[in-house]
């Protein structure tokens, strides 16, 4: 063999070895450079999970695609995804509300109470209804800002201080719809696009989404809101007044959440004190779905949108498919671990 | 050269006024005293480098002039003016930028949001005022001409996120930040101590550059041949005092650690 007879060093033989450890330095494999798109543009995994679920669903059930489904479909999503987008911009600053689901039941009682045993007129109950989503999102940020206590902590609190003052001031007792004025439940009501019809709730919800991605990205708040929950201590040094954007941001959130209440009745036709505490999980779930980080500065508002119809969609799909609910579930379990997990993966990029 | 006793030049002190002047500053903690009445006069156009031992006060002297610290007494001047800062964003708007070692960016914002962090600018007319809508643009163009200004060519694309730049590149992002916008004194506060060999090299001709433009600097550094490079002039703190100011020319390294210890006094 020619190789034994050599005795000097061979070039090439030490050559390549070199290349390849450069090469594997560079890192610049199809792997990495979706990684770096990924990276780069949050909402891109979401987007295409949803069209994927899309296609997928609509060739098991050829009733996917029908006008009823798609209306219902984008119904169901509605009051989640309100709330996802108070969710978003909270987990944007590497913190979480556990309260928006109670916080939005308390202001669904406020409106409907006033309303209909106070004759308050319809818009002033909504006015309160917000008054109330504002008064309990100062709080949370007051107890985060100024007590310095963690996010998880504050709004677990809340959670359990909202749901039983919802339950005491409404005496647990629901309020249905047809004892409603008409502008309370106006966001129930539908028209077609198309044969699809929609819900003027369902309308709000996405001129809600319009503004806050409009905020997020092209003001200097929204700037602010990601700087301090990327790097808090950053932010601080650059001038950015870190407590004064928190508050903002939950007291943003608060109003959100009103206006989710006022959908919460249009869709339910009816308040009831003991239904929704439970949407401060799947508000959660859409806004990790959607691409954005838990650790906070990263991530988009429309990618929450995208994560609240995923899990809508993965719902209904799997539904009409003739699955149990129960698979349902554990769809969303997964789909949840898989975000997350991307999220670390993607974040790897960082030196 | 005949030097006063505060090594500054002879001519220099009575031709210029001094851009910031710190009299009798004094801050304690508690029972630990801090700053026991530090003066330090920064003159326009030069690189004053303050040393000193661990504990010897330079921390709290620049927490101080930035407005990270409040300090009991004593007196700031800016430009002749007195001035006093309760928090950092005092101190910025008053002139005075600070550059961290933490490498104070933040890392999901691209190179000009950051330059424009906490100051961000607004499109004109309505879409600004009522739609509170950012120059993106203008702040992107302002960016590139800064950096270009200041010779930092290894930042071509201001739309980089900060997180794929190297730790010299956000450091020099970080020390663009602080000479940008018409600052009048750029406080560096260990800017080389999460560097290696290259990049300090990099923020050091950065701080040469800074000279050359007029700006003054204050560099708080551990590093005696960095500091011995750059400085025109050296403010050796000890045990919360001002020890000695020396210059390079008049003092060996061997002579400012000595001061720095107390082996040796000025």
């Amino acid at each position: 063999m020619s190789n034994a007879t050599q005795t000097g060093p061979n070039p090439t033989a030490e050559r390549k070895p070199v290349d390849l450890a450069a090469e594997f330095l560079d890192r610049s494999t199809p792997l990495s450079r979706v990684r770096n798109a990924l990276h780069r543009y949050p909402a891109l995994s979401p987007a295409l999970v949803l069209v994927i679920a899309v296609i997928v669903f609509g060739i098991i059930s050829p009733r996917f695609f029908l006008a009823n489904n798609l209306s219902l479909i984008t119904q169901q999503v509605a009051v989640v995804g309100t709330l996802a987008i108070a969710q978003t911009l909270i987990i944007l600053t590497a913190g979480i509300d556990l309260s928006v689901g109670a916080m939005m039941v308390m202001a669904t009682m406020v409106i409907a109470q006033t309303a209909t045993q106070n004759n308050v007129p319809a818009p002033l109950a909504l006015l309160l209804g917000l008054v109330v989503g504002l008064a309990a999102g100062t709080l949370n940020g007051l107890l985060v800002t100024r007590l310095k206590l963690p996010p998880f902590i504050v709004t677990l609190g809340t959670l359990n201080i909202f749901v039983a003052l919802n339950l005491l001031y409404s005496h647990s007792a629901s309020v249905v719809g047809q004892d409603l004025p008409n502008l309370i439940t106006a966001t129930g009501n539908t028209f077609k696009i198309g044969g699809i019809g929609i819900t003027y709730g369902v309308v709000t919800m996405l001129i809600l989404y319009v503004i806050m991605a409009f905020i997020m990205s092209k003001t200097a708040w929204g700037r602010h809101v990601y700087a301090v929950g990327d790097d808090k201590e950053s932010a601080r040094l650059a001038g950015i007044r870190v407590n004064r954007v928190l508050l903002s941001v939950y007291i943003a959130a608060g109003a959100i959440v009103a206006v989710a209440a006022w959908i919460q009745i249009g869709r339910a036709d009816a308040a009831s004190p003991n239904a929704g505490v439970d949407l401060n999980l799947d508000s959660i779930t859409a806004v990790v779905i959607g691409g954005t980080s838990l650790f906070g500065g990263r991530g988009t508002i429309w990618g929450s949108l995208l994560g609240a119809l995923i899990v809508g969609i993965f719902r209904n799909g799997l539904a009409l498919a003739g699955l149990d609910v129960l698979y349902q579930t554990l769809a969303v379990g997964v789909l949840i671990i898989v975000a997350v997990a991307l999220d670390q993966w993607i974040r790897k990029v960082r030196k | 050269m005949t030097l006063t006793s505060h090594g500054i030049p002879a001519g220099r002190s009575t031709a210029a006024e001094p851009t910031l002047r710190a009299t009798g500053l004094v801050k304690t903690y508690g029972r630990v005293v801090g700053l026991d009445g530090v003066d330090l006069e920064l003159f326009p156009g030069e690189v004053l480098a303050v040393i000193g031992d661990n504990g010897a006060g330079k921390s709290t002297l620049i927490k101080c002039i930035t407005g990270a610290e409040v300090p009991d007494e004593g007196h700031l001047n800016l430009q002749g003016n007195d001035v006093q800062f309760k928090r950092p964003q005092d101190a910025k708007l008053a002139g005075i930028e600070t550059v961290y070692q933490s490498l104070a960016v933040s890392p999901a914002l691209d190179i000009a949001s950051n330059l424009y962090l906490g100051r961000e600018l607004r499109k004109a007319g309505i879409l600004g005022s009522l739609f509170r809508m950012m120059d993106t643009k203008l702040m992107r163009a302002n960016s590139k001409s800064e950096l270009d200004r200041l010779g930092i060519s290894t930042l071509q694309d201001v739309t980089v996120p900060v997180e794929n730049l190297s730790g010299g590149q956000r450091q020099a992002v970080a020390v663009a930040r602080a000479a940008a916008f018409g600052s009048k004194v750029v406080v560096l506060d260990e800017p080389t101590a999460a560097l290696g060999v290259r990049e300090s090299n990099q923020v050091l001709d950065l701080i040469k550059r800074l000279r050359e433009e007029g700006i003054p600097v204050i560099l708080v550094s551990h590093n005696m041949p960095q500091v011995f490079d750059v400085a025109d002039r050296i403010h050796i703190q000890r045990l919360g005092k001002r020890a000695a100011v020396i210059t390079p020319q008049s003092h060996s390294m061997t002579d400012a650690v000595a001061i720095m210890t107390g082996a040796a006094t000025s």
